[in-house]
């Protein structure tokens, strides 16, 4: 039985902080199937076109049949443990600071045998469901967790390092003044982070919910204009030791294209807000939190941004405002890899029209601002890279993997 | 006018015998800017990016790219702002006449009014009732509304509630005998704008911009220490930058008050 964890003590000014290391990153490219399936929180292994058994790990050509049709399907999560061992004097840095650790042999139900990270609840002998799961060096492995839930499950330490689970952090949610940010103020504060920062732009212009931030427990308001470098540089001086997620609810949507707008003033400030704020926020915060990857048990764990999915696939609609998405998207990847070196994560939410002013002759479905609120903090608790929130999204998404042209005409109405 | 007066002048600055009170506000992203309706188009906020600070991009100086709507911070407004000054001719601040720049100013102190009722506005028996204290205004002349409003902490100065912004200005009819009956070259005020908050339901609406920029005169807004100044006397100083074509600009405006 896993005991809860504590609130995290203040840190001892005496002792440094711990900078944080990787475990180990190589990866075959086939291999990778595993990490686009752990990005999104699926199980998926190979299995043979020809003869239908699935494989592991990731091979050129089946080991049952030699035929090389292996193709990464979903695939059933059961299985059992075989063996356990625990690692007590790893020579790998990472887990060498992290042990003893927990391995076991998984023999899945589908037929592989898995070795995998263990959760402590996991008995030898006994059923397991397995997962695939990002690293603290953004990489594959597999994760065997108990069949049934067990008390404070998420607490196990080994659990931990693949996700970004809020409790007991502190989060900065970089706009309070929408509904998408109020939303996940309240959502990641019941998911038990201890303080949420709540940036407010230009204080001086009142907005709705505003009485409802002020005043509650380990909610902060903090004036942040994301768009401001000095404004996101003055804050991160004040919290940015203490960012240990941050969740960028920039939102700046403005229909129109190209040919029906005049001159740049509106693409400007789209740029101007999604993508230099983008920037400035990384800048003014990235740099410590890639430093505190390994800082205890409120160390920095995640940054999400919240997406257009209109950033994979232009919109004329809204033409401009899914090209500063693309670019914002495209700057996530950056962020993604400059900050690995820390192990924290960056957590991509892609989302259709929001139930917001800015959608308001879209038709629906459109999706709820808490929808997205919880699918942030589902996102952290599971550790995941990319998250399709909404029926529109996740369409996208398919018809865009299935037929890239068929969907722009399609866009194009 | 011989130059030694002019020259007397400048020692009178040098020594202080003739006060120099800055009427401007630190153009920084933390002043509140006009808001208007998120469907119109918006005022750029007034942004500073460090190009270099004595570091690897720039090892021994120091310098910013600055970008801003020409309506931000301390600003002053020329016709050509406004639809009733368009077809004026030099109405823009880059072919405005310098001497323009130069002025005297009456003000006229309206803080108890506005500290009383943030929607006060500013009537002709107002003006009235202050030149029969101070003498008629004489033209050429700035008529600067003191309200004590750049004392305000930012919320309280732009004011916004769910049905506009709140704060003082002229109401029509003044401005329009501030322009004809009076020849004013302008008029300011320590809000965001020259107009009241609730000036768009005016009629004219926002007629402070409507009658001085249709009479090809100026506008200036968000001063401060307007409390420094005597009702008369006073010479304004404010040169907006030359913009081509600009329709105002942020500047530094300054008054010189004699100390006797």
């Amino acid at each position: 039985m896993i005991e809860p964890i504590k609130p995290p003590r203040r840190k001892n000014p005496l002792l440094r902080t711990r900078l944080p290391a990787s475990p180990p990153r190589p990866r075959s490219r086939t291999s990778h199937g595993f990490t686009r399936a752990a990005a999104e929180g699926r199980f998926m292994l190979q299995r043979c076109a020809a003869c239908g058994s699935f494989a592991y790990p990731a091979r050129e050509a089946c080991p049952s049949c030699l035929s090389v049709g292996l193709v990464f399907i979903d695939a059933p999560r059961r299985g059992m443990l075989l063996a356990e061992t625990t690692a007590r004097v790893p020579s790998d840095v990472y887990f060498r600071e992290r042990a003893p650790w927990r391995i076991g042999l998984v023999k899945m139900d589908c037929g592989p045998s898995i070795v995998a990270h263990l959760h402590a609840d996991c008995v030898e002998g006994a059923a397991v469901r397995m997962s695939l799961q990002l690293d603290k060096s953004g990489q594959a492995v597999a994760f065997a967790h108990p069949e049934g839930e067990t008390p404070n499950m998420a607490d196990d330490r080994q659990w931990r390092e693949m996700t970004a689970d809020p409790k007991f952090r502190r989060v900065l949610v970089t706009n309070g003044r929408n509904m998408i940010g109020q939303e996940a103020v309240a959502a990641l504060k019941a998911a038990g982070a201890k303080t949420v920062f709540v940036g407010v732009a230009e204080p001086w212009r009142p907005f709705a919910g505003e009485e409802r931030l002020r005043g509650q427990d380990g909610i902060e308001i903090v004036t942040l204009d994301a768009a401001d470098e000095k404004s996101a540089a003055d804050l991160a001086a004040d919290i940015g030791g203490k960012v240990d997620i941050l969740v960028n609810t920039t939102e700046y949507v403005r229909p129109g294209g190209l040919l029906d707008r005049r001159g740049t003033s509106i693409a400007r400030d789209e740029i101007d807000q999604a993508y230099l704020g983008f920037i400035n926020l990384a800048q003014a915060f990235g740099p410590a939190m890639r430093m505190r990857g390994a800082d205890g048990i409120n160390s920095s764990s995640a940054w999400v941004n919240i997406l257009s999915v209109y950033a994979l696939a232009n919109w004329p609609a809204f033409g401009a405002y899914s090209a500063s998405q693309a670019a914002c998207l495209s700057l996530s990847h950056c962020l993604r890899a400059e900050l690995r070196p820390g192990g924290v994560k960056v957590m991509n939410l892609f989302t259709g029209p929001v139930d917001t002013e800015w959608f308001q002759t879209v038709p629906p479905p459109k999706v709820a601002p808490r929808a997205i609120a919880q699918a942030i903090v589902s996102g952290l608790k599971g550790g995941l890279e990319e998250v399709y929130v909404g029926d529109v999204a996740e369409e996208i998404r398919q018809r865009l993997a299935a037929n890239p042209k068929a969907l722009e005409r399609e866009l194009d109405r | 006018m011989q130059s030694k007066n002019l020259l007397e002048l400048a020692s009178a600055i040098s020594s202080g015998a003739v006060r120099v009170v800055d009427l401007t506000f630190t153009l920084s992203p933390d002043f509140p800017v006009i808001v208007l309706p998120p469907e119109f188009g918006q005022a750029a906020p007034v942004r500073i990016q460090e190009i270099s600070r004595y570091d690897g991009r720039g090892p021994a100086w120091y310098w910013n790219n600055v970008t801003f709507g020409e309506h931000t911070g301390t600003h002053f407004d020329a016709p050509i702002h406004w639809f009733t000054g368009k077809d004026l001719p030099n109405n823009a601040v880059d072919t405005m006449p310098p001497k323009d720049m130069i002025a005297p100013a009456c003000v006229i102190d309206c803080s108890a009014q506005a500290a009383r009722d943030a929607d006060f506005v500013l009537t002709v028996p107002d003006v009235e009732a202050w030149e029969t204290k101070h003498g008629r205004i004489p033209p050429r002349h700035w008529v600067l509304l003191r309200t004590d409003w750049s004392k305000k902490g930012w919320r309280d100065y732009a004011n916004l509630r769910d049905d506009g912004a709140h704060t003082p200005g002229p109401n029509p009819a003044v401005m329009k005998w501030l322009v004809e009956e009076r020849g004013v070259i302008g008029f300011g005020t320590e809000t965001i704008g020259t107009d009241a908050g609730q000036a768009g339901h005016f009629d004219p609406p926002y007629p402070a911009h409507h009658f001085l920029h249709g009479a090809g005169r100026y506008g200036l807004q968000c001063l401060c220490n307007l409390d420094q100044l005597p009702p008369t006397g006073a010479v304004i100083v404010a040169s907006p930058l030359k913009i081509q074509n600009g329709s105002g600009s942020p500047l530094r405006v300054i008054a010189l008050v004699a100390s006797t």
